[in-house]
């Protein structure tokens, strides 16, 4: 397909769309360019390396995480045609589930401990005292992906027989549950088998078990690893460091970044790391047999089904998968923070919509849109207007400007051809103005570009391109004719 | 044998589908177990209690109201949402931005108008935002009723151009796509809708209304009664004597004992937004009924094809039905927020599940579905609090939508489409 392209194209679209990694590279690289120009107008000369260093990882962290997660609801929407709008829900399954499982028992809100038990098997069954922890959180985030599936596998079982619509507002609904429970005092903290006194020999069987959701509170998750490659005490700086963090911090430091910005950096690095396993878990996926009916029931349901697949199973089983990974998102989204609650903005189903958004832009169905689309998504929508508004504060000097309290009397002074009273308003106002922004882009792709970048390389149902054939043979004719797309 | 018979039907239903079994159980259960609560009637398996606790029956009748109030609202906003999806054939993301839309326009308008000559008209017009609170103002159904009557109309009006101006901009290029590219950009629709409101009216959350009076209804001394304040049935509990100013009289056939307590309380506002659904849904049904346009919707709704080629002018009934819906969805907005007192800019959307629920209950594309399942989930949502928490109440009301949309997917009434 790209190929084809290539040789349709002009000379630069020819280069891009040469390779997917040198598409994805320039689009960075552009994004970039752009947000150091806006970093040169706003940061002082002082610090200027430090707060680019610190603006350019905000956008690839962002662009990282929602390219993630477009790449785990490409699998659903993109591969399948199933159209799953409780993405939050999934994310937040997978991150409580993690914490509740990592948490100590003695911490508020309790939780099951499970590293502990890990790090006491490892430092005295296997001998290697340095591993268990680590082991354990590897253990309580598949944990929490495993939760997350089984949570899509129970919204999945009976809801895959209805329409795409109705499957919209069951996970919509789904994940407004799963966020309202999180937040309910109900399950602050709450106790398992309370009142289950079942005996075997003189022994519970089924011990009382404190843990908790901490609801408003909110929840501590483990550290950010990196804090730990990093300080001998990753709870205080004070402690000292490791060898390995010494060594980048004086290195950063020499061009003035700060430590929290190479912890960030690192972390951020890792975020990369997933995302290229992400992408070449869904190729896999995509390539396999399995993957193929996949692209098929989005085609055509009831020929897969003709075809003697049932379709049903293979449905559910997407749908877990594509949960896991939301899961696992939801948990590298949180991990940086050591603490989330359930009224942070990452469990509203808004975000479930800039995820879409960053799907749309890049194109359902193809992977690489999915990261181009996350990273597009991340610089011009999300972090992009806020670092223009910033320029507009700077430039216009609008810090000195008294911010009217409302709408009317921005609207007053601007009529008294005095507008920065009114620019100061806007940019008190920018988080609003962004979501209007980003609902104008939404509604413009669905009317003149559904397909998004990429949306023309979704890939083939079938294992070789029969439109390619045809081509080579000269034809082409035929397929239009039957409804099929002649121009790529 | 009466009994043997139904098991064996009970049985069968257990085989051969046993996600309704399941649900009925349950409900069987529900029920069993209000009537315990009621009646304060412990269950006991040896000495465990199973089943404990209790409710009063006046809690229960004060939840069944606000229920129906509520769910009068829900009902009120679900007839458009319902419409559209039967019509146009997509899930409206940005009918509960509808609803705030018209709360806001009604309630500028009642600001602007009981306020006028008093204060500056915009500080006025931005309800709560700009320098007047609501409390300068004492809007109340009671003490201005006028102000609130226009404020329903204009909130219809605006309600009614914003829909129509979307439509044009928005759904009217995208007539021929799918379902889903139409839910999506409805998505963008409603940001763009719920944040220029947040731009305008800020995101605080101001009262709106005075206080306005409360009728008790209950009973003194084994007689239905009805008294200004809740008070006057603790000093007929006390002293054994109705107090001034209450009107008692005796029901026929019921005889309820010596029983003395308030059962509900109703405010001037909750029975102005049941009177105004009410007197709303019953013109709705007569124009379905009377006019061609019912007829008209249920040929567009069944195939939309056919209904062109037999000379249904479909374009005009797209803009009717966006009439119809925006107008009471706009209402429903305003009348809400008359209700609750307060308004701000995520209420409609906080409650848009809420609809999708009453109408998926009623079954998509009915009208009269549509305002039953409001009410069903009305009731449901503060009936739910019989047996869990307040916090739980409204995902108690999404698992009921969940639970319809797998076990029923076309609703109560059976899918009948429009009116």
């Amino acid at each position: 397909m790209s190929d084809a392209d290539a040789a349709q194209g002009s000379g630069l679209r020819a280069w891009l769309m040469r390779s997917d990694l040198t598409l994805i590279l320039v689009t960075m690289f552009a994004l970039y360019a752009l947000f150091t120009v806006l970093g040169v107008i706003l940061f002082p000369t002082s610090d200027l390396v430090g707060s680019l260093a610190s603006s350019l990882q905000g956008v690839t962290q962002w662009a990282a995480l929602y390219a993630m997660l477009a790449l785990a609801l490409n699998l659903h929407w993109g591969y399948t045609g199933l159209f799953n709008i409780g993405v939050a829900g999934f994310m937040a399954v997978g991150v409580y589930t993690m914490a509740m499982l990592y948490n100590s028992p003695s911490g508020t809100p309790p939780g099951l401990g499970v590293p502990f038990y890990v790090s006491d098997f490892f430092g005295n069954v296997v001998g290697l005292p340095g591993w268990g922890f680590l082991v354990g959180l590897l253990v309580c985030v598949l944990l929490g992906m495993v939760a997350a599936a089984l949570i899509g596998a129970v919204a999945a079982l009976p809801a895959l027989r209805l329409r795409a619509d109705y499957l919209a507002i069951v996970t919509v609904g789904l994940s407004e549950i799963i966020r309202r429970v999180l937040l309910s005092t109900e399950f602050q903290t709450f106790t398992l088998f309370a009142n289950l006194d079942v005996k075997l020999g003189g022994i519970e069987i089924l011990p009382d078990l404190a843990l908790g959701t901490g609801a408003g509170q909110g929840i501590n998750l483990p550290a950010n690893p990196v804090r730990a490659m990093y300080y001998l005490d990753p709870s205080n700086p004070g402690e000292g460091t490791t060898g390995l963090g010494s060594f980048l911090f004086d290195l950063a430091g020499g061009v003035g970044i700060r430590q929290s910005v190479v912890i960030s950096w690192t972390y951020t690095g890792f975020l990369i790391v997933f995302v290229g396993i992400f992408y070449w878990l869904l190729v896999r996926t995509g390539n396999s047999p399995f993957g193929r009916v996949l692209k098929a029931i989005r085609e055509d349901e009831g020929v897969a089904q003709a075809l003697g697949k049932d379709t049903r199973r293979f449905k559910i089983k997407v749908f877990m998968l594509g949960c896991a990974l939301m899961g696992l998102g939801g948990i590298l989204w949180e991990g940086s923070k050591g603490f989330t609650d359930p009224t942070s903005t990452t469990f509203l189903p808004l975000t479930t919509f800039y995820v879409f958004i960053a799907l749309i832009i890049g194109g359902a169905g193809s992977n690489t849109g999915s990261v181009l689309g996350g990273a597009l998504f991340a610089g011009l929508l999300f972090e992009g207007p806020l670092a223009l508004m910033q320029v507009v504060n700077k430039t216009f000097n609008l810090g000195n400007v008294n911010t009217p309290a409302n709408v009317a009397d921005a609207l007053g002074a601007l009529a008294g051809l005095d507008y920065q009273p009114f620019l100061a308003f806007v940019f008190a106002q920018r988080s609003a103005l962004r979501f209007v922004l980003v609902g104008v882009v939404l509604i413009w792709l669905m009317q003149r570009r559904p397909d998004g970048l990429l949306g023309h390389r979704k890939e083939e149902a079938s294992t070789v391109n029969l439109m390619e054939r045809d081509k080579s043979r000269g034809g082409g004719g035929v397929v239009a004719a039957d409804g099929g797309e002649v121009d790529e | 044998m009466g009994v043997t018979s139904s098991l064996a039907k009970g049985g069968r239903i257990a085989r051969e589908r046993p996600g309704v079994f399941v649900v009925g159980t349950v409900a069987v259960f529900l029920a069993f177990d209000l009537l315990r609560k009621l009646l304060f009637f412990d269950l006991y398996v040896g000495s465990y209690r199973v089943l404990g606790g209790g409710i009063p029956a006046a809690q229960l009748v004060t939840w069944l109201w606000q229920g129906i109030v509520v769910g009068l609202a829900y009902g009120l906003a679900g007839v458009g949402l319902s419409m559209t999806y039967s019509i146009l054939g997509f899930a409206n993301f940005s009918h509960g931005d509808y609803f705030t839309t018209g709360a806001f326009a009604g309630w500028a308008t009642a600001f602007v108008i009981a306020g006028l000559g008093r204060f500056d008209v915009g500080d006025l017009a931005l309800v709560g935002a700009g320098q007047v609170n609501s409390s300068q103002l004492n809007i109340s159904i009671l003490s201005k009723p006028l102000v609130i009557v226009l404020g329903l109309f204009v909130a219809a009006g605006i309600t009614i151009l914003v829909a129509l101006l979307i439509d044009r901009l928005v759904y009217k290029p995208m007539r021929d796509e799918e379902g889903i590219s139409l839910l999506i950009a409805s998505i963008g629709v409603a940001l763009v809708l719920r944040y220029v409101l947040n731009f305008v009216y800020s995101g605080r959350r101001p009262g709106l209304t005075a206080n306005v009076a409360q009728w008790s209804f209950g009973a003194i001394d084994g007689q239905f009664a009805v008294a200004k304040q809740r008070s006057a049935f603790i000093v007929a509990k006390a002293t054994g004597e109705a107090p001034e100013g209450s009107v008692h009289f005796k029901i026929p056939f019921i005889d309820i004992g010596n029983y003395t307590s308030q059962i509900v309380g109703v405010t001037a506002h909750e029975l102005t937004l049941v009177v105004a659904s009410v007197i709303l849904m019953y013109a709705l049904h007569l124009l379905l009924q009377r006019t061609k346009l019912g007829t008209s919707m249920r040929a567009m709704a069944d195939n939309k094809d056919l209904a062109r080629v037999t000379g249904i002018p479909t374009e005009r009934v797209i803009r009717d039905t966006w009439i119809i819906g925006a107008g009471l969805v706009g209402v429903a907005g305003y009348m809400f927020t008359l209700e609750s007192g307060t308004i701000f800019f995520r209420v409609g959307w906080e409650i848009l599940l809420l609809i999708f629920a009453a109408v998926i209950l009623g079954g998509i594309g009915s009208i009269y579905g549509a305002i039953a399942g409001g009410l069903a989930i009305g009731v449901a949502s503060e009936t739910a609090l019989v047996w869990i928490p307040s916090s739980l109440t409204t995902a108690a009301a999404f698992a009921i939508m969940i639970l319809m949309l797998l076990f029923k997917p076309d609703g109560l009434f059976g899918g009948v489409t429009t009116a």
